[in-house]
């Protein structure tokens, strides 16, 4: 198994240019006109996850840009989806 | 290094493609049936395109020497119509009877509707009845944790299922334990954009174990790589894992799954 360095080695730089890219659109969202909405406040939220020590980062995340409820839906309005649950989906 | 593509949809792809996968080593390309971009309007349209994966493909593929195998149901972004749903299904004992067909998928949930569950449960049945293998399509982005509790909550109500002939594809860091843990396969998806990156793929690896668990590209008409396999095998190596590590989740997992049809055979 790799140790903490050789994966630096490894990934930092990548990871480091995905870091950035994360903090450059969430500017270029302040920077444009428009209302805030659903998504971007998602995200926001899931940040704190980043910085906290558990060891399942990537799931928590998952979880919470995921819609939590556990009935079904009477019918699809769309085929796609956005990314992050809409709020009254919360 | 030689692989096989478990989930490919090779209808939305060109001629090149296959040459690229068999230069890297590709064997066998397993085609579930699934949306082609757009909701087709008959079930005539359906007709056609079982006729392109259980004809057509596999020629395109045997050019190139790979196998092409495929899998039947109407998908769920096409099954909240029940009545159009059960149109397409009356189609399905034709081409049940196709040497290449390997069980009923990519069934499952999108948008976690009544009707798409209650036309999942048919599908289900459809392979009791046959005793065919199934792979489970699981939803998208916010809908995948959701659509994959209802998917399991639905499956636990067949008590003569035999999970190990079940793959519920598309799993994330937050779907797979609950899809391990109950017993059934597990699909990682390697897609840009959405699902798992090569990485995330290998972690989940790493973390949970290779027993149960695949790869795929998924490769299809949106933005994705049928040379994401191999790619991941390289990410793979890189992280310093064995060739006997990787041979085994990108062939031996896929060829013990996928032999549990009689028609799998390479």
């Amino acid at each position: 198994m790799p140790s903490k360095s050789d994966l630096l080695d490894l990934q930092f730089i990548d990871a480091r240019h995905k870091f950035i890219d994360l903090a450059a659109f969430l500017d270029r969202i302040d920077r444009h006109p428009g209302d805030s909405d659903f998504r971007i406040e998602a995200m926001k939220n899931a940040l704190s996850i980043l910085l906290s020590d558990r060891p399942d980062r990537a799931r928590a995340v998952l979880e919470a840009l995921s819609d939590q409820t556990m009935e079904p839906i009477p019918q699809a309005t769309i085929q796609g989806a956005f990314g992050a649950p809409i709020p009254a989906a919360r | 290094m030689r692989y096989i593509e478990p989930h490919a949809h090779m209808v939305s792809r060109t001629t090149d493609d296959y040459e690229k996968l068999a230069l890297t080593g590709c064997e066998a390309v397993c085609e579930p049936a699934f949306w082609a971009g757009f909701d087709r309007s008959s079930a005539e349209g359906f007709h056609d395109y079982f006729r392109q994966l259980t004809e057509y493909e596999p020629r395109r593929a045997a050019k190139f020497g790979i196998k092409h195998f495929s899998w039947l149901c109407i998908n769920p972004k096409e099954a909240d119509d029940p009545g159009f749903a059960r149109e397409v299904m009356s189609l399905f004992p034709e081409f049940l009877k196709s040497p290449t067909v390997l069980g009923i998928g990519e069934i499952g949930l999108n948008k976690n509707t009544r009707n798409e569950i209650m036309i999942f449960e048919e599908h289900v049945q459809i392979a009791l009845d046959h005793d065919l293998p199934i792979l489970i399509h699981t939803p998208h982005l916010e809908d995948k944790l959701k659509g994959t509790r209802l998917t399991l909550e639905a499956l636990a109500n067949f008590s003569k299922l035999d999970r190990g002939k079940v793959i519920i594809d598309h799993v994330e860091e937050h779907t797979v334990s609950q899809v391990l843990d109950a017993g059934y396969w597990a699909g990682m998806t390697l897609y840009p954009h959405s699902k798992c990156s090569l990485d995330r793929a290998i972690d989940i690896l790493e973390i949970h174990g290779p027993e149960r668990l695949w790869m795929n590209s998924a490769c299809d008409w949106g933005i994705s790589d049928p040379l994401a396999i191999p790619k991941c095998a390289l990410q793979m190596k890189a992280r310093s894992h064995d060739r006997a590590a990787i041979e085994r989740v990108i062939y031996q997992n896929p060829q013990t799954f996928l032999s549990q049809s009689p028609r799998f055979v390479l």
